[in-house]
């Protein structure tokens, strides 16, 4: 009668910890949208190095117009499969303000690899002014900062829907079918072969949403393949010790009566 | 309370003149404890391991972080990318919170169920509920120190609430923003109190152990100890089955660390915090959610805020509250229904702290709070006089050794004596 209470304890155990899961998911009132299937998915996903690539190309060739990367570098961008001197070119392509010299002066000079991604505008307030008064945000933690994550940033890109009937949509607002409020400031950023893939992929709109959807899911947490990797050795491990703990403890309490 | 059997001369050498080999021998091996005990005891000392964890995890985040409203939000993401491991021990950080309130709520709601909290361990519970009180400061410190948009809203509005003091409650939330809005100096005491109140945990954790040496641990029959036949040392029986059980707590805590380390947290605290820009909504971490749900569904500001600081409060007089002389649930056949309904009505009300307050969440806040409060100041007290208690068994050992069936039963007020 005495471990009718103890039973429970798996159980209370995953309650407890899913009733904080599910309560802190639910916050955000969002519309409902198609979950994906992304290589980065479930504890063994990685990154699919061509889909980075592509959804890089994306990001510098249409993103990177408006939004700002702050939190990678340049040489960050060997995660995605370039070697240095890929990125070393891609780099060199960029110039960055970098100062002062001997005499004083800043000057401009081509990127490193050390470098940070170049902001688009100098400050928000530049940035307003060349958004009609809206805030392109800074991308890099985009997967986690949103509800939702690699599937809301993909259905909300391949959500630009005509408006509806009777919706009203304010001055220089665009209608999204997953944006909350379904009112965004940000025009479809992306149309049927706006970019061209080296690699022969059809750069269809849903094509690149999917990309570059992946590349902010690597940029949001470059060390994501790092921690799976070792969860699953970690929880291995862990999960002989238990086993080992669990038959000791028998062989200890065995003279307990 | 035979001394240890000092062999190394160096040893002995020590112990004659600083006696910690004798005071670690006696207090962690020979330590008599009841034989009885099941694994709803694991949570004492599991909650321990994680207090620890915390301060080590702590320790090495505070050495990257820079407690500035200009460079938080850099710092942790600098952490998390640049800093070898750092994503590592931040997650541990971050979701080690989250499995410290977790296990610390297992612990008070197993001391709930086996009435642990009584005579005479009246004092070792409260140290205990002065513990919570602290995890709770610190946990809601530590939870701005990130500068994201949570960091920055939670802050405000729970700073905010010591305003509803009459007199000097517009005083107290300047003192506690160290200026008119919550800014770098807000931040920046934050930090410190983040980093101090951990080590003032520790010292009330020193005290919580020291009272529960004094009359040792309750167990689940929740009579007292009769004898060396109803005890065994700690040492082994119970440090294997602590290790037994951490070994499991780690393993789920990995779990969530390593593939879902995200998921106790809010989206929000990645934006940046935004004093221009608030959140749609504004929820505190999810082990405060109980108490948020309290505070708001009074609809007078100063008496929702005593409404939730009460809630805490009344587990200070729970042994005085609860009159009953038995102990442990199991003798108690409507205590032990109440138990699970009180357990059910705090797991409603976390669940109403995430909704927003409108409709019918209003409405079931409201009940459930005035359900908490009845379960403590009505039902413990009736309780105590209308149920008839089963029957006690004579010993821990007696049960066990005898098959726990055909055990004479004896009078209710056999368990009256006091120790």
């Amino acid at each position: 009668m005495m471990d009718f209470p103890q039973k429970l304890i798996p159980l209370l155990l995953t309650f407890l910890v899913t009733v904080p899961v599910a309560t802190t998911a639910r916050s955000a009132e969002s519309i409902p949208f198609p979950s994906q299937e992304w290589s980065f998915n479930g504890p063994f996903g990685t990154f699919d190095r061509g889909e980075l690539q592509r959804g890089f190309q994306v990001y510098k060739e249409v993103c990177a117009t408006c939004h700002s990367l702050n939190f990678i570098s340049f040489r960050n961008l060997t995660d995605l499969g370039f070697n240095e001197n890929e990125v070393k070119a891609i780099a060199a392509d960029f110039q960055v303000e970098d100062g002062p010299n001997n005499e004083g002066e800043m000057f401009e000079r081509a990127a490193i690899p050390s470098d940070m991604w170049p902001a688009p505008y100098p400050n928000d307030n530049a940035a307003r002014a060349s958004n009609n008064g809206a805030l392109p945000p800074d991308l890099s933690l985009m997967v986690d900062a949103r509800a939702g994550g690699a599937d809301y940033l993909y259905a909300l890109l391949s959500g630009y829907h005509e408006t509806p009937q009777g919706k009203e949509i304010g001055e220089g607002m665009y209608y999204n079918a997953y944006y909350p409020g379904n009112q965004i400031a940000m025009p479809s950023p992306l149309v049927d072969d706006g970019v061209e893939y080296g690699d022969g992929t059809r750069a269809t709109l849903v094509q690149q949403a999917r990309d570059v959807t992946a590349f902010l899911a690597w940029a949001t947490e470059p060390n994501m393949e790092q921690r799976k990797r070792m969860g699953v050795m970690v929880i291995i491990f862990l999960l002989v010790m238990t086993v080992l703990f669990y038959y000791s403890k028998k062989k200890i309490w065995s003279d307990v009566h | 309370m035979s001394g240890p059997k000092l062999t190394n001369p160096v040893v002995r050498w020590i112990d004659h003149r600083l006696p910690v080999f004798t005071f670690l021998h006696h207090e962690m091996h020979e330590y008599p404890t009841p034989k009885n005990l099941n694994y709803w005891w694991n949570f004492g000392s599991l909650a321990g391991i994680t207090l620890v964890i915390m301060i080590v995890t702590g320790i090495i985040l505070s050495m990257h972080y820079t407690a500035h409203v200009d460079h938080a939000f850099q710092s942790v993401e600098r952490i998390m990318r640049d800093v070898n491991y750092g994503w590592l021990i931040r997650y541990i950080h971050a979701n080690g919170a989250s499995f410290f309130f977790i296990v610390v709520y297992i612990h008070i709601f197993r001391g709930l169920y086996y009435g642990s909290y009584k005579a005479p361990r009246e004092l070792l519970w409260m140290l205990g509920v002065v513990i919570l009180l602290l995890m709770m400061a610190t946990a809601f410190m530590g939870y701005v120190l990130p500068w994201g948009q949570m960091s920055f809203w939670g802050a405000t509005v729970i700073t905010n609430l010591f305003s509803a003091i009459p007199l000097v409650g517009e005083s107290i939330v300047t003192l506690l923003w160290g200026g008119f809005s919550v800014d770098n100096p807000t931040l920046n005491r934050f930090f410190s109190l983040h980093y101090l109140l951990p080590f003032v945990i520790v010292g009330v954790v020193v005290l919580h152990i020291i009272a529960l040496h004094r009359f040792g641990s309750n167990n689940p029959l929740g009579i007292d100890v009769r004898g060396e036949q109803d005890t065994i040392s700690f040492h082994p029986y119970y440090t294997v089955k602590d290790m037994f059980g951490l070994s499991v707590f780690l393993t789920i805590m990995a779990a969530v660390v390593f593939f879902l380390p995200n998921s106790m947290g809010h989206p929000d605290n990645y934006i940046p915090a935004n004093p221009m820009v608030t959140p749609a909504h504004i929820v505190p971490e999810w082990y405060f959610l109980p108490f948020y749900a309290i505070l708001r569904a009074v609809p007078d500001k100063l008496l929702g805020v005593l409404a939730m600081f009460a809630a805490i409060a009344v587990l200070f007089v729970l042994p005085w509250l609860d009159r009953s002389p038995v102990r442990s649930a199991s003798f108690r056949p409507i205590y032990k229904i109440m138990f699970w309904v009180f357990l059910l009505d705090c797991v409603a009300l976390t669940y109403l702290g995430a909704m927003p307050a409108e409709g019918i969440y209003v409405v079931l806040s409201r009940l459930c709070t005035v359900y908490y409060f009845f379960h403590f100041i009505v039902l413990l007290p009736a309780l105590s006089i209308i149920e008839t208690p089963r029957s006690l068994p004579r010993s821990i050992g007696k049960p066990v050794l005898g098959g726990g069936n055909g055990i004479p039963a004896p009078a209710p007020a056999a368990a009256r004596e006091k120790p």
